[in-house]
């Protein structure tokens, strides 16, 4: 008996250490309300710009507003000289690639491919003055574009097709008196229109969210959290933090969500628990392009019909460019559901001048992830789909030059000729051009971050705890409750499970006759 | 026929609380595991867990009962009487012969429940436990604060976890049709509520007492 209690005692210690051991030691969440109210305070500039002499104006040209700048916030110009807004370059390690330069000046997309050759209209979004061609001074402070970033007048634009350059008769001086911190207007101009169009490319970023609901984006919902960018892409000496995974390929400089939610950001411990292996984007973004649609497949290989020698564009029917001459043919797409890869932060791009295999897509940017990284995550991503145009001889991508600035460039949206348009691309990156090019099949990821939904309408459990058409179906490597079993398992336990009940029936019918038999008997 | 009480309060109370807990486990479980849908999957596994935690208390009582009691002496398996057993069930039963072994209070479990029961208690739920509380408490490798339980891997956990939910479903419904294999159909059933079990005559004109019952071996009939 003695014994008896003493080995429940033990087993009671033991159970409770046990218990112990596995409990976390995370301090609470950061409650939700404390950080509405943090951000429903909008801060107020401390000065009042149109005061200042240095900018009465009037402005002969854009570089005089930018000395202007400079000869009170002397030295800003170098922080900017050293960012991505600027050098449109990042130095980084790429897997088995070593360490390259890659960002936006070298690295191909699969919507408007790339920069080089075609600067003078892509350029319009560099925060410069002047870059048309390879010949652009970096290291020239006056053509430093302070006013894209810090207008907050609304009333500053920047040149179609003018290499940065701002749109002509804009009064500067208006401009200038009226600069601040940058606001949703000021990023969103670039951004939500990279690819040449609303929403072109990141899906969960466009024009709506300049004014939208929290039904939409919770943080940018003007009746939600109404957030700037800047207050989760913090800037220190204006390098900005985050980064996008489509220009770089290290795991660093990221905006998380936990920075504010903090890592355990439920009440309910099994959900906190997901976040081992699930990134909160794929609950909380249970679509994307919630208002406009996102270009999902862009096929270059049909461009180039013309209309009585004149280039034309059709729309679908939701108002969207079906078909452009100078681009080829687009598919479009509204509340998209994402797809999901294992992500460990970490992504290798597809170089200029790389060989690859043409009889299967090429991911330009491939994610990197798996299971059993401690660092991967399931993440949702906007896939898009492209057929670009490459060099059947060299088995590389091309670069074609599209933009035309004058007849006989060679650039494709003025002659529509494929062969020269990779000749003069090719050329301007200093690779060469056998004379032979075809279409590929190209893919590139875009994890989502944005369009985050009120929690009402975050994934539910079953969307992928689902034993068929989940949204998790293809994420493999894991085993996943709900969706995955062992089929020989599941058969072998349910044969035997019938097997039972089959031998219970023939035993009790057995009984049953001879009860019968016995009965008749007497 | 006699009247004999088998049963103890706490036996029945532990019976019948598991076997609810059992069959809502096994209800939750099911679909967890998505062969069925009934509360939803979000429910499905909030009730699980629950039950299971209310089924960890419960063996922990029962755990308790039984060495304080000696019941667990009960289930110490036994190879006697095993063959007159299985004849009776593949024989005898149709036949209407006399159960082989007798059921007092003190031998409640025949040679082959005795068996099949010390299996389950010693391998079949201590499986379903043991995968469970890993399934709850699983944490994925080397994050966070996680300090014990490191197992780099979900699967071997749920497959385990399955086996035992399968060889307990199989148990249910044999034991329920065996409980149809008393005195009358019914007579085992009864017990189990009231705790007193209307059993065949003694062929002997002196019952033996209790614990001669326990300690006699009594083959019956064949």
């Amino acid at each position: 008996m003695k014994k008896i209690l003493l080995a429940l005692i033990g087993l009671a210690v033991v159970a409770s250490l046990a218990v112990t051991a596995v409990r976390r030691s995370d301090a609470g969440p950061k409650p939700i309300e404390s950080l509405r109210q943090a951000y429903r305070t909008k801060g107020r500039p401390s000065v009042d710009h149109a005061l200042f002499a240095q900018l009465k104006g009037p402005f002969a040209k854009p570089q005089l507003v930018t000395a202007a700048c400079i000869s009170c916030h002397n030295g800003r110009h170098t922080e900017v000289m050293a960012s991505s807004h600027w050098n449109w370059e990042r130095i980084e390690y790429v897997e088995g690639q070593g360490i390259r330069a890659i960002g936006k000046k070298n690295v191909l997309n699969n919507f408007c491919i790339g920069v080089a050759g075609s600067q003078q209209s892509c350029d319009k979004c560099h925060a410069g003055y002047g870059w048309a061609d390879g010949t652009f001074d970096f290291t020239d402070p006056m053509n430093v574009d302070c006013l894209a970033c810090h207008d907050n007048g609304g009333t500053y634009a920047k040149k179609t097709a003018g290499a940065g350059m701002p749109e002509p008769g804009l009064d500067l001086a208006l401009v200038a008196q009226k600069v601040g911190r940058p606001q949703r207007a000021n990023c969103g101009n670039c951004h939500f229109f990279g690819g040449g169009g609303n929403n072109v490319k990141h899906g969960d970023l466009e024009m709506a969210q300049f004014e939208t609901t929290r039904d939409v984006d919770v943080h940018m919902g003007i009746d939600g959290a109404d957030m700037a960018c800047v207050d989760c892409h913090t800037a220190e000496k204006h390098q900005m933090l985050g980064k996008a995974y489509s220009l770089s390929s290290m795991n660093r400089n990221r905006v998380t969500c936990d920075r504010c939610h903090g890592a355990v950001p439920h009440e309910d411990d099994l959900l906190n628990q997901h976040g081992y292996k699930v990134a909160c984007q794929t609950c909380h973004i249970p679509e994307y392009a919630k208002v406009n649609a996102t270009k999902m497949r862009w096929d270059w290989s049909t461009a180039g019909k013309l209309k009585d020698g004149q280039p034309y564009e059709e729309e679908d029917g939701q108002g969207n460019h079906a078909y452009m001459s100078i681009k080829g043919t687009f598919t479009w797409k509204r509340n998209v559901q994402p797809e999901y890869v294992w992500f460990g932060g970490t992504a290798s791009h597809h170089l200029l001048g790389e060989q690859f295999d043409a009889s299967r897509p090429l991911v330009l940017n491939p994610l990197h992830g798996e299971y059993d990284e401690p660092e991967a995550k399931i993440v949702p991503v906007k896939v898009h789909r492209a057929k670009q145009i490459y060099d059947t001889k060299n088995r590389t991508l091309i670069q074609p030059k599209l933009y035309s600035a004058s007849p006989g460039d060679g650039g494709y949206w003025g002659e529509f000729d494929w062969n020269k348009a990779a000749a003069a691309g090719m050329k301007e990156v200093g690779l060469p051009y056998s004379g032979s090019y075809a279409f590929a099949e190209t893919e590139m990821n875009w994890p989502l971050n944005h369009m985050v939904a009120p929690k009402e309408k975050s994934v539910s459990c079953e969307e992928c705890h689902a034993r068929e058409g989940g949204r998790l179906a293809s994420v493999k490597g894991f085993y996943l409750p709900g969706r995955d079993r062992s089929k020989l398992l599941d058969g072998l336990g349910t044969l035997l499970v019938l097997g039972t009940l089959a031998g219970v029936v023939v035993h009790g019918g057995a009984r049953f006759w001879f009860w019968r038999r016995r009965q008749g008997g007497k | 026929m006699t009247r004999e009480y088998v049963y103890p309060a706490f036996g029945r109370f532990w019976h019948w609380t598991q076997s609810f807990l059992i069959l809502f486990l096994a209800v939750t479980g099911f679909e967890i595991h998505g062969s069925l849908r009934f509360f939803g999957y979000e429910q499905a596994v909030r009730f699980h867990n629950g039950a299971a935690m209310a089924f960890l208390v419960l063996i922990v009582f029962a755990i308790f009962w039984h060495f304080t009691t000696d019941e667990w002496r009960q289930y110490v398996p036994t190879w006697e009487n095993v063959r007159a057993q299985a004849e009776y069930y593949l024989f005898g039963i149709f036949q209407d012969a006399p159960h082989p072994t007798r059921k007092t209070k003190l031998r409640k479990l025949n040679p082959l429940q005795k068996i099949v029961y010390a299996g389950l208690k010693l391998f079949v739920l201590p499986l379903v436990w043991i995968s469970g509380l890993l399934y709850m408490f699983y944490r994925y490798p080397q994050k966070y604060e996680v300090l014990a339980l490191d197992v780099s891997a979900l699967q071997p956990i749920a497959l385990a976890h399955t086996v035992g939910a399968f060889a307990l479903l199989c148990f249910l419904v044999a034991h329920l049709y065996l409980t149809t294999t008393g005195h009358t159909l019914t007579s085992n059933l009864k017990a189990m509520v009231t705790g007193w079990e209307e059993l065949e005559e003694e062929p002997h004109a002196a019952a033996p007492t209790p614990t001669q019952a326990a300690t006699e071996a009594a083959p019956k009939g064949h």
